[in-house]
């Protein structure tokens, strides 16, 4: 049912990961990040993988769950593996046919690179597995909240976010019935080309489209009704603060951080 | 002076063109005048397009009249200073259940009235669970409103209105979109608030059969207040409501016209029990 359809890819238990703050999260996935371009030599991607397997053992999210979330960049990884193997110059070369080469340092890049992806997918996989939309969405805003100084509207876009992930499961439902009418008046959306099947999502999302407007009008009174009146003076029902496993989380994830750079240098 | 009071308030609006340009000004309400007490249960009573959700906005400083001027609580709500402490003041329910819940979580909407107030976070706790036992939704705190039947969603918006601590409740159709059950469950709801906590409540309706056990019925049509009297003044004059395009309830009616056919009859039966102990006699 389009009803019970839940946004990112929430993984419901209950875990040292699950209970983080969530700027605490969205902070390690972005350090993970950068540790893994950092990362030069294959003890660096070695003490990578024990951190990624440390993590999710702590969150309790299954394996298979995990591995789930490298389908769809399957593509992109056979891409780019394909092209450094080929296109990586330097000595010593292992095959040469015609124009195709590989090359010693070609595999190396390769390998490395295919490491980089997966880790990088799981990596941030994992904050999405472990942290529901609607915290997120309140990490974001407050864990951004420097960017005000440069004018982005971080309370405004994390309402959007907010009011986005509400939204969605009602358009999705609404989406479905203006089909089922569509169709019972003689609309057809799985004949034809791909030109014409994407025709025929015109008359879906035309009132689609109409309707999300008008839910926005009703939306926007209802909140000033409701004393909405921007970020300012708000305050929040269940404030966001640090608590002990934050800090220790931060210090096991910079002793990451400088062993990841310390191997870098050091080999 | 009552809690909500109205002074010849009219409110007119353009109608434009393609080009922009002005085709005529519309009068969507016209010299009404209102005055509600505090603790009363008023009905507003009127077809679409009469104008009554224009007056309901204005009781919120949704709206504010062309001319005129409407008091909530002393307050005159063309007084942009005053603006957060009149939404505080008369808060409002809108028709559609689903366009006016903001957060995925029951209980994060009840409580995002209080977090724009700026309430400490403590407090907002104690008032979402305040205004959740108020509408007998306390079991659901922690669902997706997704998850509700209309008539629980309408309670929800009904709860977030309540933990702002109103004074007023203003609510525009709240049960137009809902099933009979829903229906009864909502009106139900906002007449337990009336009773046990005392607010003041306006009521915007077509149903008719809502307004029975209103305190008292203004009956509005063409931005003009036809009738006002009590419920039972109002449905004795039967022949008027009809030329206002307004259905009478059924028991009024069914009494109504047997006493055309020679009947004794009381004027004004409302309810079953009534025309039943009125033909027993």
């Amino acid at each position: 049912m389009l009803k019970d359809m839940t946004l990112g890819q929430f993984y419901p238990v209950d875990s040292v990961i699950h209970r983080l703050d969530p700027r605490t999260k969205l902070s390690a996935t972005m350090l993970y990040i950068i540790s893994l371009f950092i990362a030069n030599n294959i003890y660096c991607y070695v003490a990578a993988f024990l951190f990624l397997v440390f993590c999710t053992a702590m969150s309790r999210v299954p394996w298979k769950y995990m591995a789930k979330g490298l389908k769809p960049i399957f593509y992109l990884m056979a891409l780019s593996v394909i092209f450094n193997l080929f296109l990586t110059g330097g000595e010593p070369v292992l095959f040469q046919w015609s124009i195709f080469r590989i090359t010693g340092p070609g595999v190396r890049q390769a390998f490395f690179m295919a490491l980089r992806l997966v880790f990088l997918v799981m990596g941030s996989a994992l904050m999405t597995y472990t942290t529901t939309p609607t915290s997120l969405t309140d990490g974001m805003e407050k864990g951004l909240r420097f960017l005000k100084v440069f004018k982005v509207p971080v309370h405004e876009i994390a309402m959007m976010m907010s009011i986005a992930l509400r939204f969605i499961p009602i358009l999705a439902e609404e989406a479905d019935k203006i089909q089922k009418a569509q169709m019972a008046r003689g609309a057809s959306f799985e004949e034809g080309n791909i030109i014409q099947r994407a025709k025929s999502m015109i008359p879906l999302l035309v009132p689609l489209f109409i309707s999300a407007f008008r839910r926005a009008t009703d939306l926007a009174m209802a909140m000033e009704a409701r004393c909405y009146h921007g970020g300012e003076g708000r305050t929040k029902m269940v404030p966001l603060r640090y608590v002990h496993r934050d800090y220790l989380a931060y210090l096991i994830l910079f002793g990451y951080l400088a062993l990841i750079i310390a191997l870098r240098i050091i080999l | 002076m009552g809690i909500i009071k109205t002074a010849k308030l009219v409110y007119e609006y353009a109608r434009r063109d393609e080009d922009n340009n002005i085709v005529e000004t519309v009068r969507a309400v016209d010299n009404v005048d209102m005055d509600v007490q505090a603790g009363e249960f008023i009905a507003v009573l009127g077809r679409n397009g009469s104008g009554k959700s224009t007056i309901a906005k204005h009781l919120n400083a949704l709206l504010v009249p062309s001319s005129g001027t409407v008091w909530i609580g002393e307050m005159d709500t063309r007084d942009e200073n005053h603006l957060w402490d009149i939404r505080q003041t008369a808060g409002m329910v809108f028709q559609n259940p689903d366009n006016q819940i903001i957060a995925s979580v029951v209980e994060e909407d009840v409580g995002f009235g209080p977090e724009n107030m700026g309430i400490p976070s403590e407090e907002i706790w104690k008032r979402v669970d305040t205004a959740l036992q108020a509408v007998g939704m306390t079991a659901y705190r922690k669902r997706s409103p997704n998850h509700l039947s209309g008539g629980q969603k309408q309670r929800i918006a009904i709860a977030g209105v309540m933990a702002m601590k109103p004074r007023c409740i203003v609510l525009d159709e709240p049960t137009a979109m809902l099933d009979p059950n829903g229906r009864k469950e909502v009106i139900r709801t906002v007449h337990e608030l009336n009773q046990k906590e005392g607010i003041t409540v306006i009521l915007i309706t077509h149903y008719m059969e809502e307004t029975v056990d209103a305190d008292r019925v203004i009956v509005v049509d063409g931005g003009v207040v036809k009738m006002t009297g009590t419920p039972r003044e109002i449905f004795s004059r039967v022949e008027e409501l009809k030329a206002l395009h307004l259905d009478v309830p059924q028991v009024t009616e069914l009494a109504y016209e047997l006493k055309k056919e020679g009947v004794d009859l009381p004027d004004g039966i409302l309810t079953i029990p009534e025309l039943v102990s009125a033909l027993c006699q």
